[in-house]
């Protein structure tokens, strides 16, 4: 038995006017200061005023890779103001923060280094129910349960989650993605790419979120390009972020894996953004699954119309698709190409090891590399080496 | 031959499968904690097994079982009905999923579960090696 879990999605043009239909009292916004700075909480505010939802509080101290620290501001705040609705308005960080603001608001039993998947009830939506406003085409962290906090003290990405903290509402409305600079669609388009095709073949995946994660690849491979090369292309705009939530959708119901693992390690170590770093691994993560997915990654290939000849494997296929993809966009293929100096990578990889071994979504990775296998694949990966153990 | 899950065999083969687990001890390096296994009996089997493990940095210090859960006080608790544990043991269902949709209990601090998932998963993949049969 396995579930799937997803919010009521709101999508396309003009999504973000069912806003204006809430019913409840009041809001706190959840946002950082750019999304401020760009107009978009006006517009968020906007929307709920029509819906006579009081929005005096706006929390938008949310930093990339969001602490805990934060999030225990953020709550304590709320726990002041008392609203009905939580409403995020960014990115996946923002909207992390967002879940669990809410429920250490709600549940103050409940600290957020505490969320887990195994003690389910808690009740949140009773007192108080949670809108996602995606302005990244990226995370699908409006449609997923997923939080991934950072511990600052240990330096380490906290892997966190509940089917529980799920937003009640996800509005995936293109113009609110339409100011993102070509390097974070870029980047957040690799988040995309490599949810897909990680759900797509983690050792959660199903057959309901199958389907999801092969539609959001697709929609990379045809949007991407032009989402970055052109941000006016309003088309290619509301596809990838369409294919963001989609692959929220996917992934979120079925986990991630290995690539997620390396790259939550080296983006806590070096500040590399999240979508860049799973991007940059993910072939490295391919080859090194290998075998045990040949029909799986032979599946995806056939998806993005790459032919694998007859006796031929699907991994070199696939990744050379792949890493078209990406250098198209400018995306680094290699640690070294990152921009990480060779002595602060051979300084830290003690920490990416314990960083990446010790990373939640292994839990869901076909073939889990032990300590020396993961240094390898750290080593292989600095230098563009192909997996070959 | 094989080996009867719930009596002291069984568990000193278990602590040996852990202690011999190089998968265990990197997933484990950080785990501090003792923890009882707990077999709930159902209809078709009469039994309440409570296994007893002592988890110390990637080590099994101790495994006995145990009669009475008020013999110890362990940091954690994992219990699951016979039909679970079953499944579990025969590698017909992935522990994580067991624990996430609730099917396997699991009762302990949290934060350093989710702080190491893999330690939870891996114990129960090396449990699960131990050649064992259900007591009649
Ligand atoms: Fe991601």
């Amino acid at each position: 038995m396995w579930y799937f879990v997803c919010p009521e999605v709101v999508f396309g043009e003009d999504a973000l006017s069912r806003l204006a239909e809430l019913p409840g009292k009041s809001a706190f916004i959840v946002t950082d200061k750019n999304m401020v700075k760009l107009g978009l909480v006006d517009r968020v505010k906007e929307q709920l005023a029509q819906a006579e939802i009081v929005t005096d509080h706006v929390f938008d101290e949310v930093e990339p890779d969001p602490s805990l620290e934060t999030v225990r501001k953020g709550s304590a705040m709320m726990r002041r103001s008392e609203p009905d609705w939580v409403v995020a308005v960014g990115g996946g960080s923002v909207m992390d923060a967002a879940k669990a603001m809410r429920v250490e608001y709600v549940r103050p039993d409940m600290p957020a280094e505490e969320i887990n998947p195994f003690s389910l009830g808690l009740d949140l939506g009773s007192r108080c129910k949670l809108v996602c406003v995606s302005t990244t085409s990226g995370t699908g962290a409006e449609a997923t349960w997923a939080i991934v906090l950072t511990d600052t003290q240990t330096e380490t990405k906290l892997g966190l989650g509940s089917r529980d903290v799920l937003a009640d509402i996800a509005i995936v409305d293109p113009a609110l993605a339409a100011s993102m600079p070509p390097q974070v669609t870029a980047d957040t388009g690799m988040d995309v790419l490599t949810h897909g095709v990680e759900g797509f073949t983690s050792t959660f995946k199903n057959d309901i979120s199958d389907g999801l994660c092969i539609r959001a690849i697709q929609l990379v491979f045809q949007y991407l390009p032009r989402a970055v090369a052109n941000g006016d292309d309003m088309e290619a705009r509301e596809k990838m972020h369409n294919a963001a939530c989609i692959a929220g959708l996917g992934f979120g119901n079925s986990m991630a894996a290995l690539a997620h693992s390396l790259g939550h390690a080296l983006g806590t170590v070096f500040h590399i953004p999240h979508g860049r770093a799973v991007g940059l691994f993910l072939p490295y993560a391919i080859e090194f699954i290998g075998e045990g997915r040949e029909e799986l990654w032979a599946e995806i290939a056939y998806a993005i119309k790459q032919e694998v000849p007859d006796g031929s494997k699907a991994v070199p296929v696939l990744n050379r698709a792949l890493r078209g993809l990406a250098g198209s966009i400018k995306q680094p293929l290699s640690i070294a190409e990152a921009g990480v100096p060779a002595d602060q990578f051979d300084r830290a990889m003690s920490k990416l090891i314990d960083n990446a071994v010790a990373d939640s979504q292994l839990v869901s990775t076909l073939r889990v590399p032990g300590e020396a296998e993961t240094e390898k694949l750290f080593r292989y990966a600095y230098e563009g080496k192909s997996i070959d153990f | 031959m094989s080996l009867v899950i719930g009596t002291q065999e069984w568990a000193d083969a278990a602590m040996q499968e852990l202690n011999s687990s190089q998968i265990y001890k990197e997933a484990a390096k950080n785990w501090e904690g003792d923890m009882y296994v707990i077999i709930e009996p159902d209809a078709t089997f009469k039994h309440r097994i409570i296994g007893y493990f002592d988890l110390w940095h990637g080590d099994c210090r101790s495994a006995s079982v145990v009669k009475d859960e008020s013999e110890k006080s362990p940091q954690y608790t994992i219990s699951g009905s016979y039909p679970i544990m079953k499944q579990l043991l025969e590698k017909k269902l992935d522990p994580v999923k067991a624990m996430i949709t609730g099917k396997l209990k699991v009762k302990g601090n949290m934060g350093q579960i989710m702080r190491m998932p893999r330690a939870a998963l891996e114990f129960t993949n090396c449990v699960s090696k131990v050649d064992a049969v259900f007591p009649e």
